[in-house]
C-alpha cells in the first residue's frame, strides 16, 4: 500500500489551525531531543521555562511586555508578506524606529517635554517606514529581489546604529549607549513591568485587521498578492500598492522599535538589535497572517523568551528559547503541504478532484 | 487516415473501470479498447470523467474496479513511472517542462539510467534523429522559455518518444496550437502512426476529431455513451449531438445588424519591441462601432494580444492613438479604461482572469468592488457583495459547490463563466474578448459565443480575437485579418469565407500588396 499526497477541493480550515499547533508541539519534542543530547534533562529545562515565563506576576508581566515589540513585528512582517513581499527586514525597520525616537529625544529639546514622546514616535514610525520603502521603490521599480535588499539593508542599520551608541551620540558618561530619555517622556507603565505600549499594539491589530479584511485595499493587497497579474488586469496599482504596503509595515516596525525604547530601554544601546524583527517572520507565517491569531503567537514566542532567560540563572542552556523558536518553523512550512493537500493510499479508495 | 487493422492483440483493453470521487462517479463501468496503429478521439464535455479514465491509464489514479490489459497482459499501473515503462506516456495541457534548461536537458530530465555526467553530445545526436525521423523540428540547445508553445509541445512529444513511448495519450493537444502547427502535429501523428504506434487524444474540436482519428469514443456524465468509426459518422452535427446528448445551436440567434457610434477607434497604432526589431504592431487602424462584432483572426503571435493589452492599458504603446467611448485612452492607466467602461476577458484566464486562490464571490467582485453598489467609503459591503455573487452565479450558471469555494477548483468552462459573468456584468458599451472558447467544451463555447452576441445586441462594442474562423464567420459581423503586426484586411462577416480568411491569415493578399 502506498500512502501519497493529493489536493484537496478546499483549503482545509482544520488543518490551518491544526498545523501551527501540532508544530509547535513537535518543536518541544525536537527541543527536548537537542536537549537529551546536550545531556540536559527535557522535563526540568521545559518546567524551568514554564515557570520563567508564567511562574510569577512580574514573570507573567514581562513576558507580556516582551510580547509587545513581537506582536508589533509580526503585524509589520504580515502585512509585506500579505502582499508576497518577502520582507525580512523588520529587524532594521524596527531600528530606524529607535533611531528615530532617540533623535527626537536626545536632540529635539527646543519641543517641551510633553511633546517628546508624541513626536518622537511620529518619527521612529517615519524613519521605519522609509527603511521599508527603499527596497519597497526598488522593487516596484526595478524588480530588484526584496530579499536581499531588505535583508542586507538590516546590517547596514545595525551598524550605524552602533557607530551612533558607540561614538556619535554616546553619553558622556558611560562607553556605550546614548543618555536616557527624559524621564518625563517615557511610556509609562501600566501594570508592573507592562507598558502603555499594550495599547497601541492591540489597537493596531483591530485597525489592521479592518484594513486587510474589510477595505477596497486589503482586496487589492490579496489580489496582489496572490495574483499579481490578474489583479493587473482589474486595474490595481500594483507599483503604488507594493511601496504602499511596504511603508506600511515599515511604519509598524518602527512603531515598534520606538514604543520599546520609549517604554523599555529609554535609550539606544548595545542590544538594539534584539531580533524581534526575526521572530516576527515566525509570527507573521505561524498566525497564518490574521492579526488576532498574531497576539496569541506573539505572546508563545515571547514566553519562550522570558522563559529562556530563566534558564540562564539555573546554568541550563539559555539559548533553548532561540532553538525552539527556529525549530517551530520546520514542521510549521513542512506541516503547511496538508492545508491544501491530503495523505491518502492509493490501493483503494482514491480520493480527489474531478 | 490509413485503414486500421483490428485483427490482433488491442494494445490497450480498460474493461469496465469504475472510480468514485466523494459524491461523483467519474467513471461508471467504462470500457475502452485501442489497436495498435490506432488514433482514438475521446470526447465528452468538460466533467465527462475523460482525464480521470486516462489518469488512471498512466497511473496517476487507480480503479476502483475493473481491470487494465496492456499488450493482453493484465497489469497494475501504480505510477507514471510504471506506465512509462510499459511504454504509455501522456502530453498533458499543461506542459511539465523546466523553463530555463535546453531541450536536451528538458527531454531526458528524471530519466531514471542516466549516468551521473549525462553524456550530452550522444544524447542530442539521438534527438536529432528522432526529430528527423518524425519531422519534429526542434533545436536541442535552445532554451525553453525562448520556444513557442507549439515548439514546447513538440519537446514533450520528443520526450516520451525517447523514452521509447509506443503509446500516446495526448490532451487537447491542439487547444493551444495555431492552426498551422496543428497541421504539423496531424503530420507528426501520421508518421507515428506509420511507426506502429498508437495514439488516444482528448479533444473539444470537432472538424479535428472528424479529420484524423479512426475510432471515436464518447463519454457522457462518467460512461460510455457511444463509441463508433469516424468514417461512420455523418458530420460534426452528429458528433456534437452524441456528446451533448441534445441538439446543440450551430448557428446562433442574433438581431441585425444596426452598427451605432463608433465605441473603439484605433488609429495608426505602432508598438515596438524592446531592444529594437520588427514592430509587434505596425500602423494599425480600425473602427468598433456599438453594435457590432468586431473579429480579429489571425494566427496566434502575430500581435493579436498585445492589441488587446494596449487597448487594455496593460501595454504601452509607441505611436498612434486609441479613442474609447470618444475618449483618448492612448497609453492610459488599466483603471481609468476599466473606469471608461471598458470589460475585458484576457487570453491567459488561469494567469490574468481570475485569482485562483480566491473564492468565486470574491473573483466575482473584482471589478464592482470599487462601486458604490459594493462599497462604501472603501468599506467592502460583504453582505450586499454575497448577494451580487450568488445572483451572477445563478444568472451565468456557473457550477461550484459554493461561492466561497477557491475559483482554481473549478473546471475550465466554469472559470471561464465566472470571469464571463464579471466582465458582462459590468460591461458599459465595450467589450475585448481574447480567445474566450478556447479550450472550452460545446456547450460552455455555446453559452460564451450566445453572451457575446447578446451584448452586441443590446447595443455593445465586442471585439473578439480568435484562432478559430468558424466561430468568427458564426459570431462576428466584421473580420479584420492579423499578420505580422499588420493588419491585412477587414471584411464582412457574410462576404467572406474560410479560404478567403486563411489565404489572408498566411499574409497572401489578394492581388498583392
Amino acid at each position: 500500500m502506498r500512502v501519497h499526497l493529493q489536493k484537496r477541493d478546499y483549503r482545509s480550515r482544520r488543518m490551518t489551525i491544526l498545523v501551527p499547533v501540532l508544530s509547535l508541539l513537535l518543536s518541544f519534542f525536537l527541543g527536548a531531543i537537542v536537549l537529551l543530547l546536550s545531556k540536559a534533562d527535557p522535563i526540568i529545562t521545559y518546567r524551568s521555562m514554564l515557570k520563567g515565563a508564567f511562574g510569577s506576576t512580574t514573570k507573567i508581566q514581562y513576558t507580556i511586555a516582551k510580547a509587545v515589540p513581537l506582536l508589533l513585528c509580526g503585524l509589520a512582517v504580515g502585512v509585506a508578506f500579505r502582499l508576497k513581499f518577502w520582507n525580512i527586514g523588520a529587524e532594521g525597520q524596527y531600528i530606524a524606529g529607535v533611531i528615530g525616537i532617540t533623535w527626537v529625544m536626545q536632540f529635539w529639546t527646543f519641543l517641551p517635554l510633553w511633546l517628546l514622546l508624541p513626536v518622537g514616535m511620529v518619527v521612529g514610525v517615519l524613519f521605519g517606514a522609509l527603511w521599508a520603502g527603499v527596497p519597497g521603490v526598488l522593487k516596484a521599480q526595478w524588480s530588484v529581489d526584496e530579499t536581499l535588499t531588505t535583508l542586507m539593508m538590516n546590517y547596514i542599520i545595525i551598524g550605524y546604529a552602533e557607530y551612533l551608541y558607540i561614538n556619535a551620540w554616546k553619553a558622556p558618561r558611560g562607553n556605550m549607549g546614548t543618555i536616557l530619555y527624559p524621564e518625563a517622556a517615557w511610556l509609562p507603565r501600566i501594570w508592573g513591568r507592562v507598558h502603555a505600549g499594550i495599547y497601541f499594539a492591540l489597537a493596531l491589530v483591530v485597525v489592521l485587521y479592518f484594513i486587510l479584511y474589510k477595505t477596497r485595499w486589503g482586496f487589492e493587497l490579496n489580489m496582489i498578492g496572490k495574483n499579481r497579474r490578474a489583479a493587473q488586469c482589474q486595474g490595481v496599482n500594483i507599483k503604488a500598492n507594493i511601496i504602499l504596503g511596504m511603508l506600511l509595515s515599515g511604519a509598524i516596525a518602527g512603531l515598534a522599535g520606538a514604543i520599546d525604547s520609549a517604554a523599555v530601554t529609554h535609550q539606544l544601546t548595545k542590544g538594539v538589535n534584539s531580533g524581534y524583527g526575526f521572530t516576527g517572520i515566525i509570527i507573521a507565517w505561524m498566525s497564518g497572517l490574521n492579526p488576532f491569531v498574531s497576539v496569541l503567537v506573539a505572546l508563545i514566542m515571547a514566553a519562550l523568551e522570558t522563559g529562556s532567560d530563566a534558564l540562564q540563572i539555573m546554568k541550563l542552556p539559555s539559548a533553548m528559547g532561540e532553538v525552539m523558536q527556529g525549530l517551530i518553523l520546520i514542521p510549521l512550512l513542512a506541516g503547511s503541504v496538508f492545508i491544501e493537500y491530503r495523505l491518502v493510499h492509493s490501493s483503494k479508495h482514491t480520493e480527489g478532484r474531478i | 487516415m490509413a485503414e486500421l487493422n483490428t485483427d490482433g492483440i488491442p494494445v490497450v483493453r480498460m474493461v469496465d473501470i469504475t472510480k468514485t470521487f466523494p459524491g461523483v462517479v467519474a467513471n461508471d463501468h467504462v470500457s475502452l479498447t485501442l489497436h495498435k496503429g490506432e488514433v482514438l478521439a475521446l470526447l465528452g464535455e468538460n466533467g465527462a470523467g475523460k482525464s480521470t479514465l486516462m489518469n488512471m491509464l498512466i497511473g496517476l489514479y487507480q480503479p476502483d474496479s475493473g481491470s487494465i490489459y496492456i499488450n493482453g497482459k493484465h497489469c497494475e499501473i501504480h505510477s507514471p513511472q510504471d506506465s512509462m515503462a510499459l511504454g504509455i506516456g501522456m502530453i498533458h495541457q499543461e506542459f511539465m517542462l523546466v523553463g530555463n534548461m535546453t531541450v536536451a536537458e528538458n527531454i531526458v530530465l528524471g530519466m531514471k539510467d542516466l549516468p551521473f555526467v549525462p553524456p550530452m553530445a550522444e544524447i542530442k545526436k539521438k534527438i536529432t534523429a528522432l526529430s528527423k525521423r518524425y519531422g519534429l523540428q526542434v533545436y536541442p540547445d535552445k532554451i525553453i522559455r525562448d520556444l513557442s508553445v507549439g515548439e514546447q509541445q513538440r519537446v514533450e512529444i520528443l520526450k516520451l518518444l525517447y523514452r521509447g513511448a509506443e503509446i500516446l495519450i495526448l490532451d487537447e493537444p491542439t487547444a493551444v496550437l495555431t492552426p498551422g502547427e496543428s497541421r504539423d502535429l496531424n503530420q507528426i501523428i501520421k508518421r507515428m502512426l506509420a511507426e506502429g504506434k498508437s495514439a488516444i487524444f482528448i479533444t473539444h474540436k470537432m472538424d479535428e476529431v472528424m479529420a484524423f482519428s479512426h475510432t471515436v469514443h464518447v463519454l457522457r456524465r462518467g460512461k460510455s455513451v457511444a463509441v463508433k468509426p469516424t468514417g461512420e459518422i455523418a458530420d460534426v452535427q452528429e458528433l456534437a449531438n452524441m456528446m451533448v446528448g441534445r441538439d446543440v445551436l450551430f448557428s446562433l440567434e442574433r438581431g441585425p445588424y444596426k452598427p451605432g457610434c463608433p465605441m473603439i477607434e484605433v488609429q495608426d497604432l505602432v508598438m515596438l519591441p524592446i531592444g529594437g526589431g520588427k514592430p509587434i504592431l505596425d500602423h494599425i487602424s480600425f473602427t468598433v462601432r456599438s453594435g457590432e462584432i468586431f473579429g480579429i483572426a489571425g494566427v496566434a503571435g502575430n500581435g493579436q494580444q498585445q492589441l488587446t493589452e494596449a487597448l487594455t492599458g496593460l501595454m504601452h504603446v509607441d505611436g498612434g492613438s486609441i479613442h474609447l467611448g470618444g475618449k483618448n485612452m492612448t497609453n492610459k492607466s488599466p483603471l481609468s479604461i476599466i473606469k471608461g467602461g471598458v470589460s475585458h476577458i484576457p487570453a491567459d484566464r488561469g494567469r490574468m482572469g481570475v485569482v485562483g486562490d480566491m473564492s468565486v464571490g470574491e473573483n466575482l467582485s473584482m471589478k464592482k468592488y470599487r462601486t458604490e453598489e459594493l462599497s462604501h467609503n472603501t468599506v467592502m459591503k460583504k453582505g450586499r457583495i454575497r448577494q451580487f455573487a450568488e445572483d451572477l452565479i445563478q444568472r451565468f450558471t456557473i457550477k461550484t459547490p459554493s461561492q466561497d469555494t477557491s475559483v482554481k477548483f473549478l473546471s475550465g468552462g466554469n472559470i471561464q463563466k465566472t470571469i464571463l459573468a464579471r466582465e458582462i456584468d459590468f460591461c458599459r458599451g465595450i467589450l475585448i474578448a481574447v480567445y474566450p472558447s478556447r479550450g472550452l467544451d460545446v456547450g460552455a463555447t455555446e453559452a460564451v459565443r450566445q453572451n457575446l452576441i447578446k451584448q452586441r445586441d443590446q447595443g455593445s462594442a465586442v471585439l473578439l480575437v480568435s484562432e478559430e474562423l468558424e466561430e468568427l464567420l458564426m459570431v462576428a459581423d466584421k473580420i479584420a485579418v492579423m499578420f505580422e503586426g499588420r493588419i491585412m484586411a477587414i471584411k464582412d462577416a457574410n462576404k467572406t469565407t474560410t479560404e478567403e480568411l486563411g489565404m489572408l491569415m498566411a499574409g497572401v493578399a489578394k492581388g498583392g500588396r
